[in-house]
């Protein structure tokens, strides 16, 4: 929790030090505790994300993050490589582009998500995703998969058919509500989120019911119960109000 | 200069697509007055023309038929638009995909139907494995997404294209 670094509103710390990098030409400082994906939003340079939530501990899931890093070949994903002196960073390149809009469109053909009658309709990460790197259509087969939908809680609705498995709903429970109800399961494409022991969810007896992780879900997989088509807008900016104060309660 | 002809099908999808398009209000005359019509399911004609520069095509392909028809559409059309989410993505018509097309069909036919259960499949054309989007049958070279796409997003878009630039396509999106 104390490595959190994009959490903290405060001054560094004297001892702290700071690396000085370029991010797309620019000439740009940052503490050698944040990562490129910091620097670059301290200097209002956008990198698409979808796993990453200001308040949570970054994972690096999802990969749309991925920068370019002069003098190596391979990528890096930004929410969770730090800064170094002298790095020259690139965030938008055409091969970047190209990567993203495979991950996106791997999303989407992985599941099946179909925006037209998605309760998340107009309020999912993935659909703005899709619409700002310009994937107007898969060039990947849909899979099709069958997927069950989980309704047994009493409020929310877990349907895995809309999952992109980006551990937001995880790490919430975990780092923020201290239930750790949600966890993984399974590998690769079978991964699956599961609820305490892969049982339902309203069987659970750790879930308290707080909905953090219906409302930090990007998608349409974490929802209220009884929202039709649309409704289901997300309050996410709870989060690093509430990480903020809690952080000022302890110091 | 001649007009360029232009041409629309539907296949699986619930028109919504077609509306969306008569949706662009009197500009429709702009497009009028430099394509000439000529098949539609607006148009009374059954026989799919030879020879059309631009056709439209709504809808997922569902059955045999959409599967004929859109083989025959595109080896008689120049520039083939996807128009809408069920053309681009298969969307709701693709919701059977986890189903077994037998399954499918008794659910509809059998389990759903009060009168005169029977399999329907020697009066209608029969079901395909899956509901696939267009291009994973035939190229397709624009792709207007969006359930239904907007009719500032497809008038633009023909405009864009019967004055030889490329559509801007950032005002919509899969679902919308």
């Amino acid at each position: 929790m104390s490595s959190r670094p994009s959490a903290k509103p405060t001054a560094p710390a004297p001892s702290s030090k700071v690396k000085t990098l370029t991010i797309d030409d620019r000439l740009v400082s940052a503490r050698e505790d944040e990562s490129i994906l910091d620097a670059a939003r301290q200097n209002g340079i956008q990198i698409p994300t979808l796993c990453n939530l200001d308040g949570l501990t970054p994972v690096g899931a999802c990969r749309l993050c991925m920068v370019e890093v002069k003098g190596s070949s391979k990528l890096f994903a930004s929410c969770v490589t730090m800064v170094g002196e002298g790095m020259e960073v690139v965030t938008d390149s055409e091969r970047l582009q190209n990567y993203r809009k495979t991950i996106v469109e791997l999303l989407f053909s992985e599941r099946n998500h179909i925006c037209a009658v998605c309760v998340s309709n107009g309020h999912c990460e993935l659909q703005n995703l899709a619409q700002l790197l310009g994937v107007t259509h898969l060039t990947v087969p849909y899979r099709n998969p069958k997927l069950p939908v989980d309704a047994s809680h009493e409020r929310f609705v877990n349907d895995h058919n809309r999952c992109v498995l980006c551990q937001r709903c995880v790490r919430v429970c975990g780092e923020v509500e201290g239930a750790h109800t949600w966890d993984l399961r399974g590998r690769g494409i079978d991964t699956r989120v599961i609820t305490d022991l892969n049982q339902p969810w309203g069987s659970s007896e750790t879930c308290t019911g707080c909905g953090k992780c219906v409302h930090v879900c990007p998608t349409g997989a974490l929802t209220e119960k009884g929202k039709s088509i649309r409704e289901m807008a997300k309050q996410s900016r709870f989060l690093p109000y509430l990480t903020m104060m809690r952080e000022d309660r302890s110091e | 200069m001649s007009k360029v002809r232009l041409a629309t099908v539907w296949l699986d999808g619930c028109s919504g697509c077609h509306m969306s398009f008569l949706d662009m209000d009197e500009r429709i005359l702009e497009i009028a007055a430099r394509v000439e019509v000529v098949y539609s399911p607006l148009v009374d004609l059954k026989e799919f023309p030879a020879d059309v520069d631009v056709t439209i095509v709504e809808g997922g392909v569902s059955s045999e038929e959409d599967l004929h028809k859109i083989r025959m559409v595109r080896s008689r059309t120049k520039l083939l638009i996807a128009l809408g989410d069920c053309a681009v993505t298969s969307n709701v018509p693709g919701m059977r995909n986890t189903f077994k097309v037998d399954d499918v069909m008794k659910r509809a036919y059998f389990e759903n139907a009060d009168l005169n259960q029977q399999n329907p499949s020697d009066v209608i054309p029969k079901l395909l494995p899956r509901t696939r989007p267009v291009h994973e049958i035939v190229p397709v070279d624009v792709f207007l997404p969006g359930c239904p796409p907007p009719a500032d997003v497809i008038f633009g878009a023909l405009v864009s294209l019967l004055d030889g630039t490329t559509p801007d396509l950032s005002a919509t999106r899969f679902g919308r």
